[in-house]
């Protein structure tokens, strides 16, 4: 049985489009003292660094770990270094909660970071390979036409993408580390936005952020030394399947409806919207909603889009299941750190140390993070109770 | 804590250049040859995997996303990567199953170098700031090291080129290996320097290629009726990446890691140390404590077959080996990444 092990310091670095007051190790450690800090602990309490990333490209580092280990007080300890494209963020969470749940550690800091300003992600996501077909799309590109296979399917109607994209930012508007700061958007702004890849349009995806969140993981035993409320970790799971298959359901991946149901099962959740007080989950593009609602069974298949019209994701409209109350993805994208800033979200919310953003006496929160042609899942649930 | 059993392992040959190859093609084989090892027909037998590799290795973003093409992975497999040696995804693995979220695990490494020149590709990987603009490759900096060893009179040329001629020798019975054969000491001596005070023949030679491994729990093991190694002992460390502030004829984290791993808590028969330049070796030796008594080496190391983001992994690989034939009953692994050996793992293997 693994081990109880828990939250007990989260950090976070103001998500910008660029961060040229601090270099990358000057703005991980930013987001590391701040989790200490706010576990009212030092480096000399960390037995282990784990640290994760989107591709190495993105800044031009090559295993930028290794250049990163003094600035994270890693010196003398063991680092290891997660990289599993998009979900990389709640997968680094994972890898370093099982460092304490496994019992070999008691205690771990763990960082996310992505400088995007430091190169071109579109460019490092797009370089030729030999023998495979040459996408220069970037992210959207690729998924633009998952979602129209979503909409035909549905039947959504147009603007559901333009719902979420304003929920979020009025979400984010609350989150004083939120890139985007636009408490005034309109549907009508959404929707004179340039269009990028049909069906999403410049407001409906998320923006290209510097930034790094840390979290402290403690073993029960240690929990009590830091003064705020614990997150306890009730369930973490991870799913993986190729990018391309027979058969292969891209709208509504199976690997991420069976990561769910792992998560769930552990925390002893069975209906997901009743259960949860809230969820992060990992939306870069708007209608990632309503397709997630549905694959992580909040909805039924096909009427995730009708939770997300009706306002029960949004915090503004007193939505019985919020989602993304810190303005998700779709506010800020650090991609390495984004997976992370869900989880550690979801754990602020059970702490009851969310701000204006909290969501009223939150107890459960699911954090969630997706990547590559979603085909790489990670989730964890949290709680205010250890069971 | 769980014990934890190595039972299968896989190496591909060394080759200098695996030639239209792709990523997935140098892996299949490899999990192929694990998989019948133990009886198993896909990934979806494991519990778990865990990869090791790198995206600079191949020239784009998400080299490992090509891997999970030669798993199965059809229905979802429970996945994650490293952009480490895959040593370090076997230590990623050995959390999974003590926190009790699996019971065995299929672990992978697999490397494309000659894509690029890796001594400059590795160039990338120091503080992009202050180094990595200078373009330092990392046959320059391990000379730097070896010319610090000579100058404290810690080692001479001549042990160096011990190192090469034994492992050259090792290599002859080394069916994976790129180099190997008798040469004698005065012969590498009489050779030029080529970034002095190293000769090429000090340095590992840069191979294509793949391993892979399977560890479970003991009583998976004994379910699946295959012999095993136990890894009695496993920690890693990582030191500072400013070089100035290490003291480079030493390896201070091997030392720490060698003690937490337990290397001294029993008599060390065999040794695998990774270590791509020949003074290395003699470092690696001295930090883990290894006397006489030890064979170090025996499958010729990666002097003679450097398999990047897999040659850690098959290190503990070679010690498996030889203790599930029963050559040996306890040996040592090492896993090396970073410039002059910066962050370095250690594993005591045991017979079962």
């Amino acid at each position: 049985m693994a081990k109880l092990a828990a939250v007990v310091g989260i950090g976070q670095t103001h998500y910008k489009t660029r961060r040229s007051d601090v270099s990358i190790a000057g703005l991980v450690r930013e987001a590391a003292v701040n989790a200490l800090e706010d576990a009212g602990l030092g480096w000399d309490d960390i037995d282990a660094v784990i640290i994760g990333k989107a591709p190495d490209m993105f800044e031009g580092v090559v295993m930028p770990e290794i250049y990163l280990t003094d600035a994270l007080g890693c010196n003398g300890k063991p680092m290891l270094r997660v990289h599993t494209a998009g979900s990389v963020g709640g997968s680094t969470a994972i890898v370093a909660a099982s460092h304490v749940q496994s019992g070999m550690f008691k205690r771990v800091l763990t960082v996310t970071f992505e400088k995007q300003s430091e190169s071109n992600a579109m460019w490092a996501l797009s370089t030729p390979q030999p023998f495979s077909v040459h996408l220069n799309a970037g992210a959207g590109g690729y998924f633009a036409p998952i979602i129209r296979e979503y909409m035909r399917r549905s039947g959504a109607p147009y603007d559901v993408g333009i719902k979420v994209a304003v929920k979020d930012r009025l979400h984010g508007a609350r989150n004083p580390l939120s890139h985007l700061q636009l408490p005034n958007i309109t549907p009508q702004e959404v929707e004179d936005s340039m269009m990028l890849w049909d069906p999403i349009r410049f407001l409906e995806a998320c923006p290209s952020s510097d930034g790094a969140c840390a979290m402290v993981i403690a073993a029960e035993d240690l929990v009590q030394q830091s003064p705020k409320p614990p997150a306890w970790i009730r369930g973490v799971a991870m799913r993986s399947e190729p990018t391309m298959y027979a058969g292969r359901e891209e709208v509504n991946p199976q690997a991420g409806r069976d990561c769910a149901a792992d998560v769930y099962r552990q925390a002893g959740i069975t209906d997901p919207r009743k259960d949860l007080d809230c969820a992060e989950v990992y939306v870069p593009f708007s209608w990632y909603e309503p397709m997630w609602l549905e694959n992580l069974g909040f909805a039924p298949e096909g009427e995730g889009w009708k939770l997300t019209m009706s306002g029960a994701t949004s915090l503004d409209e007193g939505g019985d299941i919020p989602w993304n109350c810190s303005g998700g993805v779709l506010s800020s994208n650090p991609i390495g750190a984004s997976g992370m800033i869900r989880f550690a979200e979801a754990a602020r919310q059970v702490r009851g140390d969310a701000g204006d953003h909290q969501v009223e006496n939150a107890k459960l929160a699911l954090g969630h993070a997706y990547g590559g042609g979603a085909q790489f899942f990670s989730m964890w649930v949290v709680g205010a109770n250890k069971s | 804590m769980k014990d934890i059993a190595i039972v299968a392992f896989s190496q591909s040959d060394c080759l200098a250049r695996a030639g239209a190859a792709n990523e997935v093609e140098l892996i299949m084989p490899q999990l192929r040859a694990v998989f019948s090892q133990v009886g198993l027909n896909n990934a979806q037998d494991v519990d778990f995997v865990c990869s090791g590799s790198c995206d600079y290795l191949q020239g784009a973003a998400f080299a490992f996303v090509a891997g999970v093409d030669a798993l199965g992975a059809v229905p979802p497999i429970k996945e994650s990567h490293v952009e480490m040696d895959a040593a370090w995804a076997l230590y990623e693995s050995i959390l999974k199953i003590r926190m009790g979220q699996a019971d065995s695990a299929l672990i992978y490494g697999f490397g494309k170098s000659s894509s690029g020149e890796l001594p400059i590709v590795l160039s990338q990987q120091l503080d992009p700031y202050y180094l990595a603009p200078l373009w330092v490759d990392t046959v320059s900096l391990a000379a730097m090291q070896a010319r610090m060893l000579l100058e404290k009179e810690l080692i001479t040329e001549r042990a160096m080129a011990q190192v090469v001629a034994r492992a050259r020798m090792h290599g002859r019975n080394n069916p994976h290996a790129q180099l190997g054969g008798e040469v004698s000491v005065d012969e590498l001596l009489a050779a030029p320097t080529f970034v002095s005070p190293l000769r090429e023949s000090d340095c590992a030679p840069v191979a294509d290629g793949a391993a892979a491994m399977i560890i479970c729990t003991p009583d998976k093991a004994r379910e699946w009726g295959v012999p095993y190694a136990l890894i009695s002992g496993i920690d890693h460390r990582i030191e500072t990446h400013n070089l100035g502030m290490r003291d480079l004829t030493d390896s201070v984290s091997t030392r720490l890691a060698a003690q937490t791993a337990g290397v001294s808590r029993g008599p060390v028969e065999v040794a695998e140390v990774y270590a791509p330049f020949s003074h290395q070796e003699i470092i690696l030796g001295r930090a883990l404590g290894l006397g006489d008594e030890t064979v170090i080496n025996p499958s010729g190391g990666v002097m003679v077959g450097n398999l990047m983001m897999a040659s850690g992994l098959s290190r503990l690989g070679e010690v498996f080996r030889r203790i599930v034939s029963g050559e040996v009953s306890r040996g040592v692994a090492h896993a090396t990444s970073g410039p002059c050996l910066q962050h370095n793992l250690v594993a005591v293997l045991e017979s079962a």
